[in-house]
């Protein structure tokens, strides 16, 4: 930093702008790729780099703590010589023909060479009047993830809305610590976007047994509080009213593309990638769940896809691109959930399937997806064979012939290996 | 703080402190020990962060069980008798010395 005429100014080779799993593998894979220049990180949290995915699971439940979900240690950091900012915001970004300023909240000016967008993705708020009472939280960051804790302490009724993931996570994790759970989905089945039915029927099925209420097509219109502004009840569209204490609301992300919008580059969804991360302005790549990226499977479509290995892959095949070099394979795309003692797994993008062949074994189970006859993906619950067979598979190119793949006197691996 | 002896695929040596509670494969990546990936941040659901244990701390540690033990059959490196996933190594002070090969492939 430099004082210069009253206003501060730094100046770095790459700017990241979003310290998540995405911004810092950006970082690291430059570091890897032997890329000497200034690295600067820029997060709007008060913490260093640190993981999402167990805020919904293990540190809900506090099996882990914030050390637990740092990604790496400041000596990792000083030692890659990675300047992370944390607890700053970007507020406008100015591209010139080549590199660009960016001015943080402190009025600080940034310049830099190139620039990679990582600005992720926010819960989306629940569209209906008493949203904002107290008792009602979304789950997205370390901040909400204490909040939500602290809360489930003292509570005996939780209403989740939307079984989606996160949504199912908290459900299946407060359901296992005593809690009255209901769980408000407004479509016809759990997971609805993005499995097939039958996974949606187990899980169903699984979580009522646990003894949670799901109710399906249930949409929310209303949230009833008590003087004091805090939540009581939900209101649903068919006229029921459901008691309770705290109310999470998980109903999807929205990325976060207002910054690079306003920067010129084309958005949809997501900022507008190719499949290295590429945006429509060069020198400028967006990784990770802010990215709107080529579909795998449907051509002329495009995704955003929030996951752990979406971030690294892309970071990864950006940082490549950002240092000129021949971006290499991408890895199979592949996303877990835990749920009490139900363990997700799942290799490939399963959107854009045409048939699916279920294997069920008492309480596993295994859907096989298929474009064409060719698989292209897999849900797996509780078996970890079938999820890495299938993941090496789908890396290495090999299929499994669909008629044959309900077949349980051969296992998938054995299947996917011709053996059958 | 327990230390842990990483013996990386490059042939390196790393002698490291782990935070008693960590795991012996958060201990690594934090400090970036060359080797491991730990895709899934500690979740036992990637299987990469395969490690031998050295012969003298399998009965320390334990053997791999259940959904790990599944895990391990379809690690990128084939499995050894000490095979375990370090994600599911649990720093204590019991374990201060504690030395791990890591696998070639994750």
């Amino acid at each position: 930093m430099s004082e210069a005429g009253g206003a501060r100014s730094h100046t770095t080779d790459v700017l990241i702008v979003g310290a998540g799993e995405a911004g810092l593998g950006v970082a690291t894979e430059l570091r890897d790729l032997a890329f000497g220049g200034h690295i600067t990180v820029i997060g709007d949290e008060p913490y260093l780099p640190y993981q999402r995915p167990p805020l919904s699971k293990g540190f809900l439940e506090g099996k882990e703590d914030e050390d637990n979900l740092a990604l790496r240690a400041p000596a990792f950091l000083d030692e890659h010589d990675i300047e992370v900012l944390q607890g700053r915001r970007v507020v406008s970004i100015d591209l010139a023909d080549k590199g660009g300023t960016a001015t943080l909240d402190d009025a600080t000016a940034v310049r830099f060479e190139k620039l990679a967008f990582a600005t992720g993705a926010r819960a989306r708020e629940l569209p209906v009047p008493g949203a904002s009472l107290a008792g009602v939280y979304t789950l997205r960051t370390i901040e909400d993830a204490k909040k939500v804790r602290t809360a489930l302490v003292d509570t005996a009724r939780l209403v989740v809305v939307g079984g989606g993931f996160i949504g199912l996570e908290v459900a299946a994790a407060s359901r296992r610590r005593g809690l009255e759970v209901t769980v408000l989905e407004g479509t016809p089945r759990l997971l609805g976007r993005v499995c097939a039915p039958p996974l949606s029927d187990y899980l169903m099925r699984r979580h009522a047994a646990a003894g949670i209420e799901i109710r399906l097509d249930s949409s929310v219109v209303q949230l009833v509080g008590n003087v004091d502004g805090q939540v009581t009840h939900v209101q649903l569209a068919d006229g029921n009213t459901i008691p309770a204490d705290v109310v999470i609301v998980g109903v999807g992300a929205l990325p976060n593309v207002e910054l690079a919008e306003k920067a010129g580059l084309e958005c949809g969804r997501g900022i507008v990638v190719d499949q290295a991360g590429r945006t429509s302005i060069d020198g400028v790549v967006a990784v990770g769940d802010c990215a709107e990226q080529p579909h795998p499977h449907l051509p002329g479509q495009r995704l955003t896809i929030e996951s752990v290995n979406n971030a690294l892959e892309q970071s990864k095949l950006a940082a490549h691109v950002l240092t000129g070099l021949e971006t290499p394979r991408r890895g199979v795309a592949w996303f877990w959930s835990d749920q009490a003692d139900l363990k997700i797994q799942i290799a490939g993008i399963s959107d854009g399937y045409d048939a699916y062949v279920v294997r069920a074994e008492s309480t596993r189970l295994t859907v096989l997806y298929f474009q064409n006859d060719r698989l292209i993906a897999a849900d797996v619950v509780n078996n970890p064979r079938d999820f890495l067979a299938v993941k090496r598979a789908l890396g290495e190119g090999r299929s499994i012939d669909p008629e044959r793949a309900d077949d349980l006197s051969f296992s998938v691996k054995e299947l996917l290996q011709g053996q059958a | 703080m327990p230390t842990i002896i990483f013996h990386s695929p490059d042939g390196t040596t790393h002698k490291v402190e782990a935070r008693v509670g960590a795991s012996a494969m958060e201990t690594a990546i934090k400090l970036g020990v060359p080797g491991i990936v730990a895709e899934c941040g500690g979740a036992l659901a990637c299987a990469t962060c395969h490690v031998f244990v050295d012969p003298q701390w399998i009965e320390a540690t334990g053997m791999a069980e259940d959904f790990e033990d599944e895990m391990l059959d379809d690690a990128e490196t084939p499995r050894q008798e000490r095979s375990r996933l370090s994600c599911q190594l649990r720093m204590t002070e019991e374990l201060d010395g504690l030395e791990l090969t890591i696998a070639p492939d994750q």
